[in-house]
């Protein structure tokens, strides 16, 4: 095989790597959207904030020590030690099924009725509001996280290719980054107990029942507010995946939050409705994105994966506006 | 059938209810009980305040005046959701269904006032949450055989034709087992094969699961013909209230409802 054939090959498996990434952010847009149509501006800052709780958590830090330090004038930064990952873990579940709840009580609860732009406009608001609490919470500086994962380029896989150039060329196997193998099993798994989860029991049917009709659910005496507390919840516990798995990647960090616009064409691309959409959606951009700068980019000065996922999104805003997934609207007349 | 065996105390009472959107008042002093296990029909021209009268029932609508009276105790305010809780079921005109989930969904979702695991068990999945998933299913089965719906248990009910469409929604109704079975115009918009057969399954599940039915209808041949008694509203007030014969023959009904009469 030529090495040019392989490295393609190469590129078409990071992009794949790289769309789960996409996609276990587009999926808590879509789990928002179908339950109550809220387009959450905020998903990529609870990312942020969960995985900020979780770097927390394990490290041992003081929440909100700056303000304690400030008011009292204390010195205390640190408790006495870390806490075990997997404690960590559900604790921060657990600060995400308070937050989702503290959200319904505080704000949802009087947003009833309201238009979608005025639910967009407040979740705008809470996203602000979520990355200053966080800051004040936590700290403002950068952390690493550090959950166990196993990370770095896979030798085994560089060895195993290695061979498979052509006589006579210089080729050194294939490079992939195991954290990323490591994010698109999780994410697997996430879809696949997320999709049976909604499927085949009595709290699924009741989310799915209220994402098609508020009035017909209310009828059938399922609780609109029980309902959004668990999907917030739920939300926040991709949030939470995501967050692990940015977070590991490239650091915890404000500009994690950043990755919410990541999802934006790959919601665009599959549907806001569709959980298999998101997922397919952040496959196509992440092929997409690296094969484009692969082949073409180099030709043009390079830097293209900046922009390539929303030129695509445009192409389909324009062609197919409903995503590959996404229910057509059909006006009556 | 035996009418003094079939239908038993007051089920549910409504005491001088009155709501009022702004300036319009949709209803006005209104009240009266509907017996367990009779069929009671609302009838009245068009924004007479029937649907309005099922929404105060059902807990959509709160009336500034009145009570409601169920089984025996005062109801405070009360969401639909609560409502339902409490067994009081229904359909509406122009059919609430979860469109996108199949007939078999659909009616399981009615059974979901009866499910009592709760989320975490049902993500373990094994154990409680698969033996009570079972037991409704076998009971939504019965009912699938009952309204002869077999044939579209697995299709998503938006493809349904309008008729089978308000066929499931019954059957979501049922699967509730309510106590109180609202149908807001069940018959509305079918043809005389599809009345028919909804005519029968009122009186069978009326019969078989001895539910109390209010229904509000269009139809007067069917109404007839279906109720034990009959409560008439015109303009958000009661006309009437009685059993078929004696609403028939109410000259206030004959002027409002069915036109006066010009001969004399």
């Amino acid at each position: 095989m030529s090495p040019l054939f392989l490295n393609a090959l190469e590129v078409i498996l990071n992009g794949l790597m790289a769309g789960i990434m996409y996609s276990l952010v587009a999926l808590g847009f879509v789990l928002i959207f179908k339950a109550s149509g809220i387009f959450n501006y905020a998903q990529g800052v609870m990312a942020l904030f969960a995985a900020l709780t979780l770097v927390g958590f394990q490290t041992g830090q003081v929440p909100f020590a700056h303000l304690i330090n400030a008011m009292f004038g204390t010195e205390i930064h640190h408790w006495g030690s870390g806490m075990n990952t997997f404690l960590a873990i559900i604790l921060t579940m657990i600060v995400m099924i308070i937050f989702a709840w503290l959200l319904e009580k505080i704000v949802l609860k009087h947003m009833v009725n309201q238009a979608p732009i005025i639910l967009f406009m407040t979740t705008i608001g809470l996203a602000y509001f979520m990355e200053g609490f966080g800051d004040l919470m936590w700290g403002a500086d950068i952390k690493t996280m550090d959950v166990g994962l196993p990370s770095g380029g896979s030798i085994w896989l560089e060895d195993f290719t290695k061979g498979w150039a052509a006589e006579g060329t210089e080729y050194y196997g294939m490079y992939i980054d195991v954290l990323d193998v490591w994010a698109a099993g999780i994410a697997i798994l996430l879809v696949i107990a997320l999709t049976l989860f909604s499927q085949y029991t009595k709290t699924g049917r009741a989310l799915r029942a209220v994402a098609d009709d508020h009035q017909a659910a209310l009828t059938v005496g399922i609780s609109l507010r029980t309902i959004w507390i668990i999907v917030w919840s739920l939300a926040g516990f991709v949030a939470l995946v995501a967050g692990i798995m940015w977070g590991s990647k490239s650091g915890v960090q404000f500009s994690l939050s950043l990755i919410a616009l990541k999802a934006l064409p790959v919601l665009i691309l599959g549907g806001f409705t569709s959980i298999p959409g998101a997922i397919i959606g952040g496959l196509i951009i992440g092929v997409g994105e690296k094969l484009f700068e692969f082949s073409i980019g180099g030709m043009i000065g390079g830097a293209t994966e900046n922009w390539f996922a929303y030129v695509l999104a445009l192409a389909f805003l324009m062609f197919r506006p409903q995503g590959l997934f996404g229910e057509k609207i059909i006006e009556r007349v | 059938m035996d009418q003094d065996n079939r239908i038993g105390d007051t089920l549910l009472e409504v005491k001088n209810i009155s709501l009022s959107f702004g300036g319009v008042k949709a209803l006005t002093d209104i009240s009266f009980d509907i017996k367990e296990g009779e069929i009671r029909a609302i009838i009245g021209p068009n924004g007479a305040g029937k649907s309005s009268m099922l929404n105060v029932i059902n807990g959509f609508y709160h009336p500034q005046e009145g009570e409601v009276w169920f089984r025996g105790k005062k109801r405070e305010a009360m969401k639909p959701y609560q409502v339902a809780r409490q067994g009081v079921a229904r359909t509406f005109q122009n059919i609430a269904l979860f469109k996108g989930m199949s007939t078999l969904d659909n009616l399981m979702t009615g059974c979901i006032t009866h499910m009592k695991t709760n989320i975490f068990l049902q993500a373990i999945w094994k154990g409680p949450a698969e033996r009570e998933e079972l037991e409704f299913r076998e009971r939504v089965e019965h009912i699938i055989d009952f309204l002869g719906i077999q044939a579209i248990r697995k299709t998503p009910v938006g493809r349904l034709p309008y008729g089978m469409q308000k066929r499931v929604e019954l059957g979501r109704a049922l699967a509730a087992q309510p106590k109180l079975l609202l149908l807001d115009e069940p018959m509305a918009g079918m043809n005389l094969e599809e009345k028919e057969d909804m005519s029968r399954f009122i009186l069978d599940v009326n019969d078989v699961f001895g539910t109390t039915i209010t229904l509000i209808e269009h139809d007067i041949g069917v109404v007839m013909d279906l109720s034990d008694r009959i409560v008439v509203l015109d303009y958000g007030c009661k006309l009437a209230d009685g059993t078929p014969d004696v609403v028939r023959n109410d000259q206030a009904v004959i002027d409002a409802y069915l036109g006066v009469s010009h001969d004399d």
